[in-house]
């Protein structure tokens, strides 16, 4: 694996990582409780594709996957600026999950091909499982593509995506502090 | 739309009620019913229908109670006891 | 009572199941209602308190391992809420009588969750003596209730070792962490106790006559203090009550829980109470349009 390799894992795992994050956050207060439940689905799964990522680079690197996702400071994560955006209206959370899927897609595609048997096979195993998130995400935009606010947040998002990587917004640095803020309490490497 | 979700727990088993949920459509319903009888790999299978497809079947009617089709409208212990006897009688009758 | 209600209540007695389009006492649906609508409020109201923690779980198993409880008891609520509203009382009613203070949910899930510690304990105690209810519920004289305690109860099993896990690596950890689930335990201890209510005899309990409950308050209370106090001390964890021991006759004592706590908190005078049912009612209204938009169409 080369350090390009890495980098283009590292980004879809923070993507992956930050993204799961925030859609977590509907876990409990989604619009409809049957949905809350699916959505819910589609966090972990985000979690768990970061996760399997962060375990090759890990590897890699000598580290390990919860250092990766944890342990580096907000300026050196990789993600992109449409995942780090607190978005607490549910259109907007759609427009980015379906925004989000598509590029994904390619995304993955690319990755199938590469070189290293172990990213390509990672990358086949995460896209069957996005082939259900990418559904889920057509369903809500069937369902919404009438509704003004939800073609506004299309237009809002669609900028942002895949762009940003260097330099990040606040949102990103306000969410690291809460989701390490138990972890940092206590002296590296203590177990949780 | 409230839709019945039958699940089937593993391969050769009969599906059986699991439970119902409310979605705007056949999509959603079957979205949802793989996320509340599925995510855990629980499930080998789901059937699921819309309440209103459903016909209800409780009243049932054997007021001369038909039993001749059944396991318990036959007994067998008197006649066989009977026909045993018979045939014990005509072997001592054949031995004398 | 009526011939036809004594005949009724003679059956649950002896063990009958009762469904849905099955005819049942007046007294016997209202019951029913409020007593699973509780539950339902309980599963989506303590969903809030833990939600702020997977915000701040500090691994990516604990992160994956709290979202999905907490995901389980939003899945929980949706099926309690739909044996409600088969009941005849809909599922925004009973949103609307939550958020309005009308209807009430269990008393664990009005106070804050301060510390990690907390989600140890939460899942490890609060969830136990929640279970231990459960399980008596599995034999409920309403079938439909009955069956989905059965999923519920199937999926609460990995809380519990999830809790455990928390509390245990916690407690095996630094000076710091052990302090942080001994100050939780603490802190819940009260709630704990009054959790399974007063210890209102099983003959006087209107729940227990129509067999909805199959098991009496002080029963469930002695199930959880027997099952759970001996985790707790082998742990080398102590419980604010000087007065908690098991007697010669296997009965545990303990002082006296406060029973005006308990009214007060049910009530909606709880430390969190009233932001938690506010921010189901914000959550609702900003989302109102959602369900409009996805149901009417299906109408």
């Amino acid at each position: 694996m080369n350090e390009s390799d890495v980098r283009s894992l590292l980004e879809i795992a923070d993507d992956e990582l930050i993204l799961g994050w925030r859609d977590s956050e509907w876990t409990g207060i989604a619009p409809l409780l049957e949905e809350d439940v699916a959505f819910s689905s589609i966090a972990q799964n985000e979690i768990g594709h970061a996760r399997a990522l962060y375990e090759l680079v890990a590897r890699e690197r000598g580290t390990t996957a919860d250092e990766l996702a944890f342990d580096r400071a907000p300026e050196d994560y990789h993600c992109s600026r449409i995942v780090e955006l607190r978005l607490l209206d549910w259109e907007k959370t759609i427009a980015r999950h379906y925004l989000y899927e598509e590029t994904d897609a390619r995304r993955l595609e690319q990755l199938k091909q590469s070189g290293d048997a172990e990213i390509a096979g990672l990358a086949a195993k995460i896209d069957r499982e996005e082939t259900y998130h990418r559904m889920h995400a057509q369903m809500w935009f069937d369902r919404l593509k009438d509704e003004r606010r939800f073609t506004a947040a299309l237009d809002e998002l669609r900028p942002l995506l895949d762009s940003g990587r260097e330099e990040h917004s606040p949102e990103l640095a306000d969410l690291w502090e809460e989701m390490t803020v138990v972890r940092r309490s206590q002296p590296a490497g203590t177990k949780w | 739309m409230i839709y019945e979700v039958f699940r089937q727990e593993r391969k050769g088993q009969p599906f059986q009620h699991a439970g119902s949920l409310e979605a705007a459509n056949h999509e959603f319903a079957e979205s949802y019913a793989k996320e509340f009888y599925g995510r855990r790999g629980e499930s080998e299978a789901l059937w699921v229908v819309p309440r209103e497809a459903i016909i209800e079947v409780e009243d049932f009617v054997d007021e001369l109670n038909r039993n001749y089709h059944r396991v318990d409208g036959y007994s067998l212990k008197g006649k066989l006891k009977e026909a045993r006897e018979r045939v014990g009688r005509a072997l001592v009758a054949r031995d004398r | 009572m009526t011939e036809r209600e004594q005949t009724f209540l003679e059956y649950v007695q002896s063990g009958g199941q009762v469904e849905t389009t099955d005819w049942m006492p007046d007294d016997y649906r209202a019951k029913l209602i409020k007593f699973i609508e509780m539950h339902g409020n309980s599963e989506l109201m303590g969903v809030l308190p833990e939600r702020e923690w997977i915000l701040r779980a500090p691994t990516l198993q604990r992160k994956l391992a709290l979202t999905a409880k907490v995901q389980d008891e939003v899945g929980h609520s949706q099926l309690i809420y739909r044996v409600v509203e088969d009941l005849g009382k809909p599922r925004e009613q009973c949103l609307d009588d939550l958020i309005s203070g009308k209807a009430k949910f269990h008393n664990v899930f009005h106070y804050p969750t301060k510390t990690w510690g907390d989600v140890g304990v939460i899942a490890w105690l609060v969830d136990a003596a929640a279970i231990i209810s459960q399980k008596a519920l599995l034999k409920c004289s309403y079938a439909p209730y009955a069956r989905i305690m059965k999923k519920i109860c199937w999926e609460e099993s990995f809380h519990i070792l999830h809790g455990r896990d928390v509390v245990l690596t916690l407690m095996n950890g630094t000076d710091d962490q052990r302090e942080l689930v001994q100050e939780a335990v603490t802190r819940w201890w009260g709630p704990l106790m009054q959790f399974h209510g007063n210890p209102i005899s099983k003959d006087e309990d209107p729940m227990y006559i129509w067999r909805i409950k199959s098991q009496g308050n002080e029963e469930a209370r002695q199930q959880f203090l027997d099952g759970y106090v001996p985790q707790i001390w082998e742990l080398g964890l102590t419980v604010p009550d000087p007065k908690l021991r098991k007697n010669d006759e296997g009965v545990w004592e303990y002082s006296e829980p406060d029973w005006d706590e308990l009214r007060s908190v049910v009530t909606g005078h709880g430390p969190r109470s009233q932001d938690r049912l506010d921010l189901r009612r914000r959550a609702r209204e900003n989302s109102a349009w959602v369900r409009q938009v996805v149901l009417a169409q299906a109408a």
